[in-house]
C-alpha cells in the first residue's frame, strides 16, 4: 500500500517533469513568434495555465472543505490546505507573469484589467486564508474553519468576476482590446499541452504534499508516543 | 416560539445591551465620521471631485465601520462564555446566525441613517433619494451576513480582531464595487433601471452569502 502510494508519486513527478519539458520546449521552439508582440507572447503559454492550475487547486480546496465539514475527516483538510498553498504559488505566478507581459504590450506594468483584478484578488483571499490557518492551534477547529473560509471564498468568487468585469466595461479601457490576437493552430497545440503539463505538475506537487503531511502526522504521533513511553518508564 | 421571534430575540438582546452599554454604534458612528473627514482632507476633495469620490468613500467608510462593529459584537458573546449560554438555548444554529447578523445589519444601518444624510452635506451630492437606500440596505444585507460569519471565526484565532477586515474584504468585494458604482450612478442622475445590473449583482450576493453563512456559522461557532 504505503509502496504503490510512492510509485505513484514518483510516476506523477517524472510525467510532469517531462510534459514541463515538452511543453517548454514546445513554446520557445515549435510555437511560432507572434506577428505584433513578438517573443513576450510566449509567457502566455506560462500565463494561461498558471491562471487555470490557481483557480483549479482552489475549486479543490473548496470541495475538500465540503467534504471535511460534512465527514470530519482530517486527510480532507489536509488535501484542501495543500491544495490552497499551490494555488497560491500558481496564482501568484499568474500575476507575476501577467505584469511582466504588460509593461511591453501595454506600456505598464499593472493595469486595472479585469483579469488581472481577480487573480490579484484571489491572491490576497488565499494569503488570508493562510493567516487564518496560521493563527489558530487547535487543529480540529483550525480545520473546520478553513474549510468554512474555503467554500465562502471560492462562491463569492463568480460574483466578484461580473462586478469587476461590469466596472471595466462601464469605462472601456483601450488597452482591454489587446487580447483580440489571433491564435494559429500551433499556438492553440501548444497552449493545450502546456495546460495539460501544469495540471500535472498541480497533481504531482498536490500528491506530494499530502503525503509529506501525512508523514508529518505520523511522526508527531510517534513522537506523542515516546513521551507517553518516557513518562512511564 | 416560531423562528422568526427566535431571532428577533436574539437581535433585541443585542439591541438591549447596546443600549446600556453604549461601547458598539458610538465609536462606530465617531470612526466613521473621522475617516469621511480623513478621507476629504487626504485627498483634497472639493466641488466635482468630492461628488465624484462621494460613493466610494461613503461604502469604505461603512465597511470599516462595519469591520469595527461586527468585531465587537461577536467578541461580546465570546467574552465570559456568553456564546456557550446561546448554543445551549433550545433554538436553531441558524436562529443565532440570524439573529447575530440582524443585530449587526441593525448597528450598520443606524451607522449609514447618519452618514448618508451627512454625504449630501458635506459632499453635495443628492444622497437623500429611495434609490441609495435600496441600495445600502441590499450592500449591507450581504456585507452584515458574511460579516457575522467571518467575525464569528477571527474571535476565535490568535490575532482575533485584527484577522476581520484581512478575511472580509477580499470576500466583500462585490459588494463594495456594486454599491459604489450604483450609488454612483443614482448620484449622477441615472434612473434606478439605469443601475438595475449592479442591484441585481449585490441581490444575487445577498442570497448566496445569506446562504453560505447560514450553514457555515453552525461550524464555526460549535465546539
Amino acid at each position: 500500500m504505503k509502496n504503490r502510494r510512492e510509485i505513484v508519486g514518483l510516476a506523477l513527478v517524472l510525467a510532469a517533469g517531462v510534459a514541463m519539458l515538452t511543453a517548454l520546449g514546445m513554446a520557445f521552439l515549435y510555437a511560432p513568434r507572434e506577428a505584433t508582440m513578438g517573443d513576450v507572447q510566449r509567457i502566455f503559454y506560462f500565463h494561461v495555465p498558471s491562471a487555470w492550475v490557481g483557480f483549479l487547486a482552489f475549486f479543490v480546496t473548496c470541495l475538500a472543505g465540503v467534504a471535511y465539514l460534512t465527514q470530519g475527516r482530517r486527510r480532507w483538510d489536509i488535501l484542501a490546505s495543500s491544495s490552497a498553498t499551490i494555488g497560491l504559488a500558481f496564482i501568484s505566478m499568474t500575476v507575476i507573469t501577467g505584469a511582466l507581459w504588460a509593461r511591453p504590450v501595454w506600456g505598464t506594468y499593472w493595469t486595472w484589467e479585469p483579469r488581472l483584478t481577480i487573480s490579484a484578488m484571489q491572491l490576497l483571499i488565499y494569503v488570508a486564508y493562510g493567516m487564518l490557518r496560521g493563527s489558530i492551534d487547535h487543529a480540529e477547529r483550525r480545520a473546520r474553519f478553513a474549510a468554512v473560509y474555503g467554500i465562502v471564498a471560492f462562491v463569492t468568487v463568480p460574483l466578484s468576476w461580473f462586478a469587476i468585469r461590469w466596472w471595466r466595461s462601464i469605462h472601456p479601457d483601450i488597452l482591454v482590446g489587446g487580447d483580440g490576437m489571433g491564435i494559429t493552430p500551433r499556438m492553440g497545440q501548444t497552449l493545450l499541452v502546456s495546460l495539460a503539463a501544469f495540471t500535472l505538475l498541480y497533481a504531482a506537487l498536490l500528491w506530494q504534499r499530502v503525503r509529506l503531511k501525512e508523514t508529518r502526522d505520523r511522526l508527531d504521533g510517534l513522537h506523542e508516543r515516546i513521551d507517553r513511553l518516557d513518562r512511564y518508564r | 416560539m416560531s423562528f422568526l421571534s427566535k431571532v428577533w430575540a436574539i437581535a433585541a438582546k443585542d439591541v438591549a445591551a447596546e443600549l446600556r452599554t453604549r461601547e458598539l454604534v458610538g465609536a462606530m458612528l465617531v470612526f466613521a465620521v473621522l475617516a469621511t473627514l480623513i478621507f476629504s482632507l487626504a485627498l483634497d476633495l472639493r466641488g466635482a471631485m468630492a461628488q465624484a469620490a462621494a460613493p466610494g468613500i461613503l461604502w469604505t467608510t461603512i465597511a470599516f465601520a462595519g469591520t469595527l462593529g461586527l468585531n465587537r459584537s461577536l467578541a461580546r458573546e465570546h467574552r465570559g462564555g456568553a456564546i456557550e449560554g446561546l448554543l445551549l438555548a433550545p433554538v436553531d444554529r441558524s436562529a443565532i446566525f440570524f439573529g447575530k447578523a440582524l443585530g449587526n445589519l441593525i448597528f450598520m444601518a443606524i451607522v449609514e441613517v447618519v452618514l448618508v444624510p451627512l454625504f449630501a452635506i458635506l459632499f453635495e451630492v443628492p444622497t437623500l433619494q429611495p434609490g441609495v437606500w435600496a441600495v445600502m440596505g441590499l450592500g449591507t444585507v450581504g456585507y452584515a451576513a458574511i460579516g457575522t460569519l467571518l467575525a464569528g471565526m477571527a474571535v476565535n484565532t490568535r490575532a482575533r480582531e485584527v484577522m476581520l477586515p484581512v478575511l472580509l474584504l477580499p470576500l466583500a468585494m462585490p459588494v463594495l464595487i456594486g454599491g459604489v458604482r450604483a450609488v454612483s450612478g443614482l448620484l449622477a442622475g441615472s434612473p434606478f433601471d439605469a443601475v438595475g445590473h449592479w442591484v441585481g449583482l449585490l441581490v444575487a450576493y445577498d442570497g448566496i452569502v445569506v446562504a453560505v453563512s447560514m450553514l457555515g456559522f453552525g461550524y464555526v461557532v460549535e465546539e
